[in-house]
């Protein structure tokens, strides 16, 4: 069986502050991670492996820091790494960085399994996962808290608000993996020894994909960013410093003068 | 693509059950605006199986015209039949925005009706307007984290797609006895479109309101200092007639259950009183109930970013103020 999981570079949010003169995002010093869902996919494609001998495929796009990434999933337990890289990619909305992910898929071939994160906490979108599925034209069950394999299938426990669906999918099929899927692995030394002396990562660039210029990149992307900007910040409250009854007690009244009470 | 030909605002109409979601009404309602500034009508699409007769409830909140799909494959989602329906019914009708609930179901459904009719898709909106010039829709969404907001056009392809958190936008006050028209789409051998099967369909068993339909929210942090103290949070939300939330730590930390979880991985609300309890109001959390009507604060570290957003903020320790709130909320009534 091969899996391909795609996974995406992010900045560590978590830790992106403003600045509160600017309004600006400080970049500066913020670790790059493996975003979290797609961590956890990973972890999932290397049990497969553990249990039943899956070749595993860390697939991701992005610029050439993402190699680390790659270099991380090799380090986890992947069997090899393919990034995706050039200008011509550059500005791609989801659409655009769907059809090239997929391009590289169909290039990559032989697959039976594709797992991608459910979404990226730089965007928050959830919409490259089913995206590559729909240009692959390939079933996809998203939002993924468990996975099994049986014969030609995989099981999956599908995540809703109130229920979870056990579904049934025939492979190739895609899958979008939560975070709360499992606890992904720590990288041991032996591992990333390996990923760095002794393994490759494959270079995929504009001239590799078989993918029309209009479906790539800025130019392939039906959304635009028209404007960014912070939040405007909510004029600041009124602050007290008390303990205790003199808290509830000054709490209680403004309760009161916004008919709260 | 001529735009011109892509008239209406069309809002897809999640149901589970049988039952529309609550999304589902506050889309109309912003539908309902953005049609009358573009001068055109709403149209819910409905998907289900047995659904007659929900046109009217869906008319009450803002639709002028109800697009019913009922067809046994549809009574539970399923991305591909969902799919296929939804993208016939946005080919033959040509509508120039369409809206979906930034729910499970809308968020696997309209990424891939975009692709399939090659479309942008912008999601999780919390604003959505016209531009004047060019009558094109104007998305604005949170980024990297909710640090940033983007407002995101689609200017040469239609529809305009976007997807909507729950909780975001307004209904309308309902219009007791309003009808609409409504039509009949039918699907053509959607059997064959099916290729997975749903082998077992568990509900979670919910024992507490949503936090989303509560009035006022007692939201506790990390802050308590421990699972145990989470009980003067729940007293408290008792005494003023509300509602448990909780900030991601203390899911995290397994003092309260998901479903309470407010924020940018959890749920968006807007309660009359939102009072935050050693919370110190990350931006993922803000993200989830900035717009309640009025915030109060508890937190002993005064440079907390909650009184960011805080009408009243203490600065104290809240397991000293709760009890004495409680008390003293007591003796009211």
């Amino acid at each position: 069986m091969k899996i391909i999981v795609c996974i995406k570079q992010v900045p560590d949010t978590t830790e992106v502050k403003l600045n509160p003169e600017t309004g600006t995002l400080i970049r500066e010093g913020v670790s790059s991670i493996i975003n979290p869902d797609d961590k956890a996919g990973l972890e999932a494609a290397l049990r497969l492996k553990d249990a039943c001998g899956a070749s595993v495929t860390a697939l991701s796009m992005g610029p050439l820091q993402a190699d680390v990434a790659l270099r991380e999933a090799l380090a986890m337990g992947a069997d090899d790494a393919v990034l995706i890289s050039d200008r011509a990619f550059g500005g791609a909305d989801t659409w655009a960085t769907s059809s090239t992910i997929a391009s590289a898929i169909r290039k990559i071939g032989g697959y039976d399994l594709i797992i991608t994160g459910r979404q990226a906490i730089d965007g928050d979108t959830a919409q490259v996962g089913p995206q590559i599925a729909e240009h692959l034209g390939l079933p996809n069950v998203s939002y993924a808290e468990a996975l099994e394999i049986e014969g030609d299938t995989v099981i999956v426990k599908r995540q809703f608000e109130d229920r979870y669906h056990m579904i049934q999918v025939k492979m190739p099929c895609l899958i979008t993996a939560l975070a709360e899927l499992n606890e992904p692995r720590y990288m041991t030394p032996g591992g990333i020894a390996d990923a760095y002396r002794n393994k490759e990562i494959t270079m995929l660039t504009r001239a590799d994909l078989d993918v029309e210029d209009q479906n790539i990149g800025l130019k392939g992307s039906p959304t635009r960013v028209f404007k960014s900007f912070t939040k405007a910040v909510k004029g600041k409250g009124t602050v007290v410093n008390l303990e205790g009854s003199e808290a509830a007690a000054w709490l209680v009244e403004r309760m009161k003068e916004k008919f709260i009470l | 693509m001529n735009n011109q030909e892509y008239q209406g605002v069309f809002v897809f109409a999640e149901q589970v059950d049988g039952n529309i979601a609550g999304v589902t009404y506050e889309l109309l309602g912003k539908g309902s605006e953005l049609a009358a500034t573009l001068n055109t009508e709403v149209t819910a699409v409905v998907l289900g199986s047995g659904i007659e007769g929900r046109a009217n409830s869906l008319a009450q909140y803002g639709a002028d015209r109800v697009i019913v799909a009922d067809d046994p494959v549809l009574a539970t989602y399923m991305t591909e039949p969902y799919v296929k329906v939804l993208t016939d019914i946005i080919r033959q009708n040509k509508p120039e925005i369409v809206l979906y609930g930034a729910t499970a179901i809308g968020r696997d459904l309209a990424p891939r009706v975009s692709a399939r009719v090659h479309t942008g898709l912008t999601a999780d909106c919390t604003k959505l307007e016209i531009q004047e010039e060019t009558g094109n829709l104007m998305m604005t969404r949170p980024a990297f984290g909710g640090n940033i907001m983007a407002t995101i056009l689609c200017p040469d392809h239609r529809p305009q797609m976007a997807t909507v958190r729950p909780g975001v936008m307004m209904r309308m006050d309902p219009k007791a006895g309003a009808a609409c028209k409504q039509e009949v789409y039918e699907p053509v051998n959607l059997a064959a479109s099916k290729n997975v099967d749903i082998l077992e369909i568990v509900k979670k068993v919910r024992k507490k309101m949503d936090i989303m339909d509560a009035k006022v929210l007692v939201a506790g942090g990390r802050g308590m200092g421990c699972k145990e103290n989470f009980k003067l949070i729940e007293a408290l939300a008792e005494a003023l007639g509300g509602a448990v939330a909780a900030s991601r730590a203390v899911v995290d930390a397994g003092w309260q259950e998901k479903e309470v979880q407010v924020g940018q991985t959890g749920k968006t609300v807007r309660p009359n009183l939102y009072l935050a309890c050693g919370i110190s109001g990350a931006i993922q959390h803000l993200a989830g109930m900035e717009e309640s009507d009025l915030i109060i604060a508890i937190n002993k570290d005064e440079s907390a970013p909650i009184f960011e957003v805080a009408d009243y903020g203490i600065v104290g320790d809240c397991c000293k103020v709760i009890p004495s709130l409680i008390q003293m909320l007591k003796e009211l009534k």
